[in-house]
């Protein structure tokens, strides 16, 4: 929920257009209630086609092993990992959104926390697969859980970072979960009670709760949100970080370094945020939500997009800087040879993604490409493609030549399972995607609402700021007490 | 069963409402409840509720599972399996931090959520009745009860009075029962009627 007091006139409105409660109410639920158009129903096809796809791939994985993955002794980690940071990454721009921004009193984050918060879930869901196939035998896969089990009991180890992944990933797909679901609860009461056909009006019964807008409740709503806030915002820098750990405690030469967690999570904002603007931008297109999700979202998104992208430009030069003032050799040989080395094996992925996440976004100092539809997309789509070179460059280029020649890895490149993998839990994003913005309000209805008198179109040209009688309340509830 | 009375008025806006709440609760009239299509700050006020300790709860639960997690783990690894890893002490506290804030975290959402749903009665298939169903649209509905000192009529003029530009009367459940929205259920006569004093 919005905390904004007041609201200085000098800001662009966040809600175009002279709208009611009503119209409010009409614009975001609308598409809920129609047929799905054709665009619609050709994008979830594809998607469901990927889907089945990366179904299969894992079958002949399970089936035959790991041996369907081009994964050798020494790269032990590829795609697989790649894929899995590179989803987790994409999965902390939700609740950076909902929960920093809702802390730092963004008003912006109401137009399309919503969206980002399902997309949080999703990249989440997907990200856990490439470590549950992994394993290999998945039908063990509970035995990473601490469960009184009959072997001893033997426990999990709990100083071991995978250990750490598999709580801080479950606990902020809990907690992204609760709290998407705790905000949609009322606007799934107002699709509810306008629904007219039966079954609409059942599915929704149940899934708003029986929720009625009570004051009490909404007074509990706002607490309940306030304090999941301040809970997910250590949470979402908490994840990349133990994820980050993954590979800091290592030993290997360009994993153990101490800057991973500070810069692994300005990456993760990075990708997320770019995954935020690809969506909405279609999104708002297609539903036809330009007057909620307005240029100024996307400029400010955009605005993150450069900052973030700047900082993880500076992690890389700092370790760079650092490669060669250790004077490691093996630290050396890593950043020097194998990756700033455009003529190495895998020289063509690192100036990959220096040229997608470090050089590209820096146009976003422009006002007038911030603005522009189309490079946003255009760039959303660089930047997330930079990024998973990122995670191929760290895992890649650190394993394949460590310390003895002797173990030095041919050239890796994935077999069309691993690939297969990586296409279907993009069948499973958009799918879910999908079916979220046919069947749930993409925006946030009552939020919307919330700051429509503060922040909307028509209000702020007429100056109109209703400040709810702060001192006259007092008096009030001082008259009532005695 | 908690059949009783109810005099229902409908608001167009906020800046109505608030003086209303005002005027109904200096005339002594007890309010049921107002239903709005999204939280309005200093309502709760206004109406004399008290804070809620929502998060009082959220921390109890949070310090539960801190607790609960670096207990467990030194059990585990100082008396239930030590184990030696390369000579490390038995009970390595940094490498506690990661599994211990995450369970803290888990415990205060998954508490607080079910808080949230036990005291606002709220679950899947649950059905409340309704007093207007614009309420999650765009109207603020104010709910008075009809007492033995406040009468329909009473309550009635008054909210007419406030500015309510619809005022009606509802025998309605006021508690929350099993059911589907697609259909209007009676779960009683309005012979059951309860008057409160």
């Amino acid at each position: 929920m919005s905390v904004i007091k007041y609201e200085s006139a000098v800001r662009p409105p966040l809600v175009d257009g002279s709208k009611t409660y009503h119209q409010v109410t009409e614009d975001i639920i609308r598409p809920i209630e129609t047929t799905p158009s054709r665009l619609w129903k050709i994008g979830f096809a594809i998607s469901v086609g990927l889907l089945l796809f990366g179904v299969y791939s894992v079958y002949r994985e399970v089936t035959y092993g790991i041996g369907q993955w081009n994964l050798n002794k020494t790269i032990g980690w590829g795609w697989d990992i790649t894929n899995f940071v590179w989803w987790v990454g994409i999965g902390h721009a939700g609740t950076l959104i909902s929960a920093i921004l809702l802390l730092f009193r963004q008003g912006w984050r109401t137009g399309v926390n919503r969206a980002a918060e399902a997309m949080t879930i999703f990249a989440v869901m997907c990200a856990g697969q490439f470590p549950i196939f992994h394993m290999g035998r998945v039908w063990m896969a509970f035995f990473v859980l601490p469960y009184p089990n009959s072997r001893g009991p033997l426990w999990v180890n709990f100083t071991s970072p995978l250990l750490w992944d598999v709580f801080a990933i479950s606990t902020y797909f809990t907690v992204s979960l609760l709290f998407w679901y705790a905000g949609l609860l009322p606007d799934l009461a107002t699709v509810r009670d306008r629904a007219k056909l039966k079954w609409r009006k059942r599915f929704y019964g149940i899934a708003a709760f029986g929720w009625t807008g009570s004051t009490k409740h909404w007074q509990r709503h706002e607490s309940l949100s306030l304090v999941l806030a301040g809970l997910s915002t250590p949470l979402v820098l908490s994840v990349h970080t133990i994820v980050s750990f993954d590979f800091a405690t290592s030993v290997i030469p360009g994993w153990h370094t101490t800057i991973f967690p500070p810069y692994f999570v300005a990456g993760a904002v990075f990708s997320g945020f770019a995954m935020v603007q690809t969506l909405m931008i279609i999104t708002r297109k297609v539903l036809n939500l330009q007057e909620y999700i307005t240029m100024e979202h996307i400029e400010v998104m955009n605005k993150v997009i450069v900052l973030t992208g700047s900082i993880v430009g500076v992690a890389y030069l700092t370790e760079l800087f650092m490669a060669w003032y250790s004077q490691n050799p093996y630290e050396g040989y890593t950043f020097w040879y194998s990756r700033a080395n455009l003529f190495s094996p895998y020289g063509w992925s690192y100036w990959g993604m220096m040229a997608c996440n470090v050089l590209s976004p820096q146009i976003f100092w422009f006002k007038k490409l911030r603005r522009n539809i189309t490079v946003t997309f255009f760039m959303s789509i660089i930047v997330n493609i930079g990024m998973w070179f990122e995670r191929f460059v760290i895992i890649v280029t650190s394993l394949y030549r460590d310390y003895v020649p002797s173990s030095w890895s041919y050239y890796y490149s994935p077999t069309i399972w691993e690939i297969g993998f990586y296409l279907g839990t993009f069948g499973l994003f958009f799918t879910c995607y999908f079916l979220f913005a046919k069947w749930f309000p993409v925006i946030a209805v009552a939020e919307i609402k919330h700051i429509l008198k503060k922040n909307g179109d028509s209000y702020k040209q007429q100056g109109d700021q209703p400040e709810l009688e702060k001192k006259s309340l007092e008096e009030f509830e001082h008259a009532m007490a005695h | 069963m908690d059949v009783r009375k109810f005099v229902v008025g409908l608001f167009d806006d906020e800046k109505v409402l608030f003086p209303a709440v005002k005027q109904v609760r200096k005339a002594g009239f007890r309010i049921h409840d107002v239903y709005t299509p999204f939280p309005i700050h200093g309502l709760d006020k206004v109406m004399g509720l008290r804070e809620t300790s929502l998060h009082t709860a959220g921390f109890i639960y949070g310090i539960t599972g801190t607790t609960i997690a670096l207990s467990f783990m030194s059990w585990v690894f100082t008396s239930d399996w030590p184990l030696n890893i390369g000579g490390k002490p038995h009970l390595p506290l940094p490498a506690f931090v990661p599994v211990t804030f995450e369970f803290t975290v888990l415990c205060a959402a998954v508490g607080m959520v079910l808080t949230f749903c036990y005291l606002c009665q709220l679950a899947p298939g649950v059905k409340k009745h309704h007093f207007d169903a614009r309420a999650t649209d765009d109207k603020f509905v104010m709910v008075i009860e009809c007492t033995s000192e406040t009468t329909e009529a009473e309550a009635t003029a008054l909210l007419n009075a406030a500015g309510a530009h619809e005022v009606h009367t509802q025998i309605a459940e006021a508690g929350w029962w099993f059911g589907t929205y697609d259909k209007e259920q009676k779960l009683y006569d309005e012979s059951q009627v309860k008057v409160a004093h």
